[in-house]
């Protein structure tokens, strides 16, 4: 990683971090699906001090009309930043970083979402970071894929995202802000978790061939726990008469 | 996922086929990359440079050097940017205009794998704190495509930087000047070189051939350095990967990676 010189201490002597959690500790996490009136499916998701609405619209006809395909539906997504989402104002025209977000979401997308079942059209996901506070493309990928199933579009699996990384020394879970400026490695999952498939996957930052096994490892732990919290947002929405599954 | 690559029904069974029997088109092993060939040097008016040809897939990576104003948070650290594109020469898909998603994940790997290497001490690369620092830009042009661009061009960037000269610099007048003729070696620590593999069904294929790259169905591209840790990593593709094939394509790549980066030095 930059490895940024800071003040801040990473991880203090009770092993506990710069904001307060512990080592294996995700932020809160809260979900909620459907919140936009017009889109077919949406969510709202705070990761931490994330902040990221995600609207989907489709399977509907594709525009430009060369980009269909007639085998198979396509999906399309957009990872945009508000200019007010960090700290100093950032251009509204997508830069290089979110057209490779963009990119690597949809393939992480892509094998959890049944395209096959509607040829000729697509599937736009439109994800608008609000507020960003480190491991936006975790939370904007976990927020995704609870609007894509509130849309209702077949899917395999629900996609949850959760980064694991390394801060002074110490691997950690959900890698905040402070943590991606100074520590020392970020590595975003994002995780099927009934087909056992990582779908999403990048790193930065250098990490020992045994640092690397248990990030994945407690990476995958973290996947599990947001997991639960998708399928709660779901069943809040669809289920809130108070009855069960 | 092809990135826009149509390879044909009958090459794709082919393949297929041949890969349940153990065996890889070119003939190949699973862990075998193509043949990597370097030569430096091939740009005299560049700082440094190289051509990286592995197998049909050829990449011309040239460095230049100009001090440059530091970003006001780095004052303290040189600057090093890579970038790669596509020469419409490359291939018949290969578009003039602004880059399409794939050339810019292209660009942004390449860069990733070296910068988080940390292949160069910046802090070395200082003129004057806040004021100047030496820039490092490395620029790769793909010319002729034949699958697997990741590896070509961390291959081309890293022979291009491990061997480039970097010119003396004198402050004046709070102005960085050039002292012709002086250069010293840049402050290399690491040598970063990246592995893809593409996943087609549960096979793992190092460094796939464009056909290879046209039907896989997801690719993983693992940077390591000479301490055969990893330093970077981008998975792609329309598929997901299982923990173990993750740790397993991990392993591979440290093991492909030092006998390349023996390859590298050799060409300085």
């Amino acid at each position: 990683m930059g490895g940024r010189d800071t003040d801040i201490v990473l991880l203090d002597e009770n092993g506990i971090r710069c904001d307060g959690r512990k080592v294996n500790e995700t932020r809160k996490v809260t979900i909620k699906a459907g919140v936009l009136k017009n889109a077919n499916g949406s969510a709202y998701i705070e990761f931490g001090d994330n902040k990221i609405l995600v609207g989907v619209y489709g399977p509907r006809d594709v525009h430009p009309k060369h980009m269909s395909d007639t085998d198979t539906g396509i999906l399309r997504c957009r990872y945009h930043m508000a200019p007010f989402s960090v700290g100093e104002r950032k251009n509204p025209a997508p830069s290089r970083r979110e057209v490779e977000i963009s990119k690597v979401i949809k393939e992480a997308l892509e094998p959890a979402v049944m395209l096959k079942e509607f040829p000729r059209t697509a599937v736009d996901v439109f994800m608008e970071v609000l507020q960003a506070d480190g491991g936006t493309r975790c939370a904007a990928l976990t927020g995704a894929s609870v609007a894509l199933a509130d849309a209702g579009i077949p899917m395999r699996d629900l996609v949850a995202g959760c980064a694991a990384g390394k801060a002074a020394d110490a691997v950690i879970l959900d890698v905040n802000n402070e943590e991606d400026q100074a520590g020392q490695a970020d590595l975003p999952i994002g995780y099927m978790p009934n087909l056992k498939k990582i779908t999403l996957l990048q790193l930065d930052g250098v990490l020992t061939p045994e640092e690397y096994k248990q990030c994945i490892e407690i990476g995958i732990d973290g996947c599990n726990q947001v997991y639960e919290i998708q399928k709660k947002a779901l069943q809040d929405k669809f289920f809130a008469s108070g009855e069960k599954q | 996922m092809s990135d826009g690559l149509i390879i044909d029904q009958l090459k794709k069974n082919q393949i297929l086929d041949l890969l349940k029997e153990g065996k890889r088109v070119d003939g190949r092993q699973f862990d075998e990359p193509r043949k990597l060939t370097i030569d430096i040097g091939v740009i005299p008016k560049a700082e440094g440079s190289a051509r990286a040809r592995l197998g049909d897939t050829e990449v011309v990576a040239g460095v230049k050097v100009q001090p440059e104003r530091p970003f006001p948070d780095t004052g303290d650290k040189g600057m090093l940017i890579c970038t790669a594109e596509i020469l419409p020469i490359a291939h018949p898909s290969a578009e003039t205009g602004p880059p399409q998603p794939p050339v810019v994940e292209l660009a942004r790997v390449t860069d990733r794998g070296i910068r988080e290497s940390g292949m160069l001490d910046m802090k070395q690369l200082v003129l004057e704190k806040d004021k100047s620092v030496i820039g490092i830009f490395c620029d790769n042009a793909v010319t002729d495509h034949d699958g697997n661009l990741f590896d070509a061009c961390s291959y081309a960037s890293t022979a291009a930087i491990n061997s480039c000269k970097i010119p003396k610099y004198e402050m004046q007048d709070e102005k960085p000047v050039k002292i012709e003729g002086e250069f010293t070696e840049p402050p290399l620590t690491t040598l970063p070189v990246s592995v893809t593999m593409a996943k087609i069904g549960d096979f793992i294929l190092v460094d796939p051939t464009i056909e290879e790259w046209g039907i896989m169905d997801a690719r993983i591209t693992i940077t390591s350095n000479s301490d055969g840790n990893v330093v970077a990593l981008q998975k792609g593709g329309s598929d997901g990967f299982t923990q173990e094939e993750l740790i397993k394509c991990a392993e591979l790549s440290v093991k492909v990676g030092s006998k390349i980066r023996e390859i590298i030095k050799e060409s300085k």
